[in-house]
């Protein structure tokens, strides 16, 4: 990574610089050691291990019957990973591309998130749903979505987004040993991204945002790849005298509304990003926290960026309009601190 | 719709015979104690006890019977938003259930849950579902996880014809007979999808769809306890002993409305028709009349059942009308598993 990441690269050995891809197959393969009850699920999980190549190397290690491809089924085999965590297992389900949760809407929605407060606290559902988001691939609209504003609106789920290695591995640890139905959304252009993730075992509780960078002038919170586009704004508003904070909340359920509005207080000026669309999601409800907790420090209204409210084109230039770019993330900084 | 015994039906007259008299009084006894439940359920809504509404499974007793009977008590059953039956039959208790209903603080899922989801791990009962075919991933998921964990456990997922109509049907079908899931679909064809006659709405043969999959599949007389019993026990213990799910279809009926409140049924079945079920095809008579035949009970057995049964009813309907609505801050509970995190 070519920006400075705390917890990340700061201060420790070069040895240990792997890709998003590799800490979240250390994590897998460290839950399923020290859990038989773990196993993953999904369509080409085991031999071609994802056309992602994330979960390569596990089949080997543990085996068929707990590395288990299925067919293209999505709400099949979501469904039958509800009932396995019902009754004693902890599956990892994987979903090929975000946009394919849509097949698995009543699994997830109707069944996972609401059996344990259905049954009166009487059923859980310990599962991990492993799926991926973003655009500018060129994959056009029905392999680019970004999602997860839709499952932090249902009680019961919890929604993980990582945006570094150190985080996606120490995160998906802790949603493995969750006892709640847990979506955990990985940037498809993150996976060959490399970080600092440390030798020893680790995990990182839910409900604690990361301050991926210190400033006083201006708080930008993002996730996923948009903490990147922060990160690089950042480092061009330092050149113009304005220091950012950058915020990753890293988990929208549960959320650090604390951190968030801490930061907002003190700078007074907030951006908030997002790759999901901007209209009735992530953005709408963080800067609502936000205001609602830093009225009276703030100095302007907060400012939303998210994904533009169209299906992802694919035409690249197109594409790439659709999303906030770190450009656009400074012009807009400029602006709210008077600098334009 | 009344069949004359042929030497099928005398084979299976002696093999009845060879099992124990007091089971099947006692598979009597628990159709009546579904049957005597589901009235009141009926009363409480007509009497406006009751909140929203309740899909009563009268006339379809011998299904959930014959099935359960065939059951551990540590083997898993999924069931639908006609569920009553299924969760007595996997031994519910009726105070717990009629609280339940009623929306109380003691009920099986403390009020949250209602008469569509009634849920319990002391019995297996993964829980009703009001979705229609909601829990055929969660039944296929709970066999999946048996096989894994080695526990011999078997899968029930009751569902009603209409489920028939849900793609995830199909998906968890091809994946129980590829992983050879300890599973038994048991489908209970009520001749109605709520308001429409099934035929309306159905293409082809029932059985070849699970027989597509490579499921072993057959039909029974759904009225007739003694039947859905044997043949779901072979089925049960075939899954059991690892030779793969099954599809059982369970021809039926139900006398009431798709709910409490489907009063005027007459434009889509006619009165003639119900009748003729609830007069000639009744579960409950039919055992009745057979072990009074087969001198397996007298008159004043079953009378004492029957008592007995409706005294269980008054009592547990008392428990559940004085039991107390759950406290405010429940609402909040049960959320996540780990409350005290978030």
């Amino acid at each position: 990574m070519s920006t400075p990441m705390k917890h990340s690269s700061e201060g420790k050995g070069a040895d240990r610089m792997i890709s998003m891809a590799q800490a979240i197959r250390e994590a897998l393969a460290e839950e399923m050691r020290r859990d038989p009850l773990v196993f993953i699920m999904g369509e080409d999980v085991a031999e071609a291990g994802t056309p992602f190549k994330v979960l390569k190397g596990l089949v080997e290690e543990f085996g068929p019957q707990r590395v288990i491809d299925t067919p293209i089924s999505e709400a099949g085999f979501t469904g039958i990973a509800v009932g396995a965590a019902m009754t004693g297992m902890r599956p990892v389900v994987d979903i090929m591309f975000g946009d394919f949760l849509t097949l698995a809407m009543d699994q997830i929605v109707n069944q996972a998130a609401k059996a344990h407060y259905m049954s009166g606290g009487k059923w859980k559902v310990p599962m991990v749903i492993r799926t991926t988001m973003g655009a500018t691939l060129r994959k056009a609209a029905q392999h680019s979505q970004s999602l997860h504003a839709w499952f932090a609106h249902i009680p019961g789920l919890k929604v993980v987004i990582p945006s570094t290695p150190y985080d996606a591995k120490g995160l998906l640890k802790t949603a493995i040993r969750d006892d709640n139905p847990v979506l955990f959304f990985e940037h498809k252009a993150m996976y060959s991204m490399r970080g600092y993730v440390p030798p020893e075992e680790y995990t990182i509780p839910f409900g604690v945002a990361d301050v991926k960078r210190e400033g006083r002038d201006l708080t930008i919170v993002a996730i996923g790849r948009m903490v990147h586009v922060a990160l690089e704004a950042a480092q061009q508003l330092a050149e113009l005298g304005i220091e950012a904070e950058v915020i990753d909340p890293r988990t929208l359920v549960p959320l650090d509304r604390e951190t968030l509005i801490e930061s907002a207080r003190k700078t007074g000026r907030v951006i908030i990003l997002d790759e999901g669309h901007q209209s009735y999601g992530v953005t709408a409800e963080l800067a609502s926290v936000i205001t609602e907790g830093a009225f009276y420090y703030l100095d302007a209204p907060v400012v939303r960026m998210g994904a533009m409210d169209v299906p992802v084109p694919f035409s690249p230039p197109l594409e790439d309009l659709t999303v906030p770019t770190s450009e656009r993330v400074v012009e807009t900084a400029k602006a709210l601190c008077g600098r334009a | 719709m009344m069949s004359t015994p042929g030497p099928k039906i005398r084979a299976e007259r002696s093999g009845y015979l060879s099992i124990d008299g007091e089971q099947w009084l006692h598979m009597y006894r628990q159709m009546l104690r579904i049957r005597r439940f589901e009235e009141q359920v009926n009363e409480l809504y007509l009497s406006a006890k009751m909140p929203g509404l309740a899909h009563l499974y009268i006339g379809q007793e011998a299904v959930a019977v014959g099935v359960c009977e065939a059951l551990r008590r540590d083997d898993y059953i999924t069931s639908t938003h006609r569920g009553h039956g299924h969760c007595l039959a996997k031994g519910a208790s009726m105070d717990r259930m009629f609280a339940e209903l009623l929306g109380k603080a003691p009920g099986y899922n403390r009020g949250k849950g209602g008469s569509m989801h009634i849920a319990d791990p002391d019995t297996g009962n993964l829980g009703a579902n009001a979705i229609v075919a909601g829990a055929v991933g969660i039944a296929t998921g709970a066999a999946f996880s048996a096989k894994m964990r080695g526990t011999n456990q078997v899968v029930v997922c009751f569902f009603g014809e209409g489920a028939l109509g849900q793609g995830v049907l199909y998906e968890v079908m091809n994946m129980a007979s590829l992983w050879k899931l300890p599973i038994l679909y048991v489908c209970e064809n009520n001749l109605y999808t709520e308001y429409t006659p099934y035929h309306e709405v159905l293409a082809g043969e029932i059985l070849d769809r699970p027989r597509a999959f490579g499921l072993h599949a057959e039909a029974v007389d759904g009225q007739d306890v003694r039947e859905v019993y044997v043949t779901a026990q072979r089925l049960i213990e075939r899954a059991r002993a690892g030779e793969g799910p099954a599809f059982l279809l369970c021809n039926t009926y139900r006398y009431y409305g798709h709910h409490v409140g489907d009063i005027d049924r007459s434009y889509y079945r006619s009165r003639e028709e119900e009748e003729r079920w609830k007069n000639e095809r009744d579960p409950i008579r039919l055992l009745g009349s057979w072990l009074l035949q087969e001198h397996l009970a007298d008159e004043r057995v079953l009378e004492m059942i029957d008592r007995e049964v409706r005294e269980e009813v008054e009592a547990a309907l008392a428990f559940a009308l004085n039991a107390p609505y759950p406290d405010p801050d429940e609402v909040r509970r049960h959320v996540y598993a780990d409350e005290a995190q978030l």
